[in-house]
């Protein structure tokens, strides 16, 4: 049942990140997305990295896809305005994905990474220690993180504020 | 808390590898196939959350803090892309009445 715990997620997530993919509307495709989030929730928590569970779970599930949500909803998409690609450009993007997967998979087999995951500090993903690392190894890109957050706001104000002149 | 984090204990690295690469080509292959620009971004999203899970299992893996700081960074610039992205798809869609990505075609040639 130990191992089996996280092979039942690991097809969650995968199944419902075929979902997001293929769904035709795409408000149903914004909520398949927010269980793929959750489910990634859930290997963090399995990993013990309980901030970034937390994280994941304000950050990406509470602000990102409700910002995603919005903005279906601010532009009033629906099935009929879904632009649609010729199956010809989809079946050789869907080639394409898959020749990169083949690749992928097998340079991972070429490896024989067959060790298996363990957590030997127990306390490794707790906000203690990793405020620590955060505050004294990475403070400099924390500061730089927030000015980026800072200036993303200031485009995200100046690109959506209507121009004055055509209203 | 402990048996929660024993229920992971003796899953190799490789599946864990496995399953960030094919959540990785999922994303892709909506990149590809898909003309809608914000299913588009989502399709970002999910690559850039695959990368996140295995830069935590390597965490792990290697027992050092690193990678989950490394986490906690593509997050905020996961936000701030979010951000000025879906301002731009609203002001394209403002001016074009669209979100397909095929109108956007002024810089091809």
């Amino acid at each position: 049942m130990n191992i089996s715990l996280f092979y039942l997620v690991a097809f969650l997530s995968i199944f419902f990140s075929l979902l997001v993919i293929f769904s035709k509307n795409p408000v149903h495709s914004i909520l398949y997305l927010i269980i793929t989030f959750f489910t990634f929730t859930i290997h963090y928590i399995l990993l013990n990295a309980q901030f970034l569970a937390i994280v994941n779970f304000i950050v990406y599930m509470g602000a990102i896809l409700v910002l995603f949500l919005f903005v279906l909803m601010l532009l009033n998409l629906n099935k009929d305005s879904e632009p649609l690609k010729s199956n010809l450009l989809k079946i050789i993007g869907v080639i394409g994905g898959m020749c990169l997967l083949v690749t992928l998979v097998g340079s991972t087999k070429a490896l024989h990474l067959s060790n298996p995951v363990v957590l030997q500090t127990q306390n490794l993903g707790l906000v203690k220690n990793l405020g620590k690392v955060l505050f004294s190894e990475f403070l400099l890109p924390f500061e730089v993180s927030s000015i980026l957050l800072l200036s993303a706001m200031v485009g995200a104000v100046l690109l959506a504020k209507r121009e004055p002149n055509n209203v | 808390m402990e048996n929660i984090t024993q229920a992971i204990h003796g899953v190799p690295l490789n599946n864990y590898i496995l399953l960030s690469i094919l959540i990785f080509c999922i994303g892709v292959v909506g990149v590809l196939t898909r003309r809608n620009a914000i299913i588009i971004f989502m399709s970002v999203e999910l690559m850039l959350n695959a990368v996140n899970l295995l830069l935590a299992v390597f965490s792990v893996y290697h027992n050092n803090a690193s990678g989950q700081v490394f986490v906690f960074f593509i997050m905020a610039l996961a936000a701030a892309e979010v951000a000025v992205g879906l301002a731009i798809i609203v002001m394209i869609y403002r001016n074009t009445h669209s979100i397909d990505i095929n109108v956007l075609n002024k810089l091809k040639w």
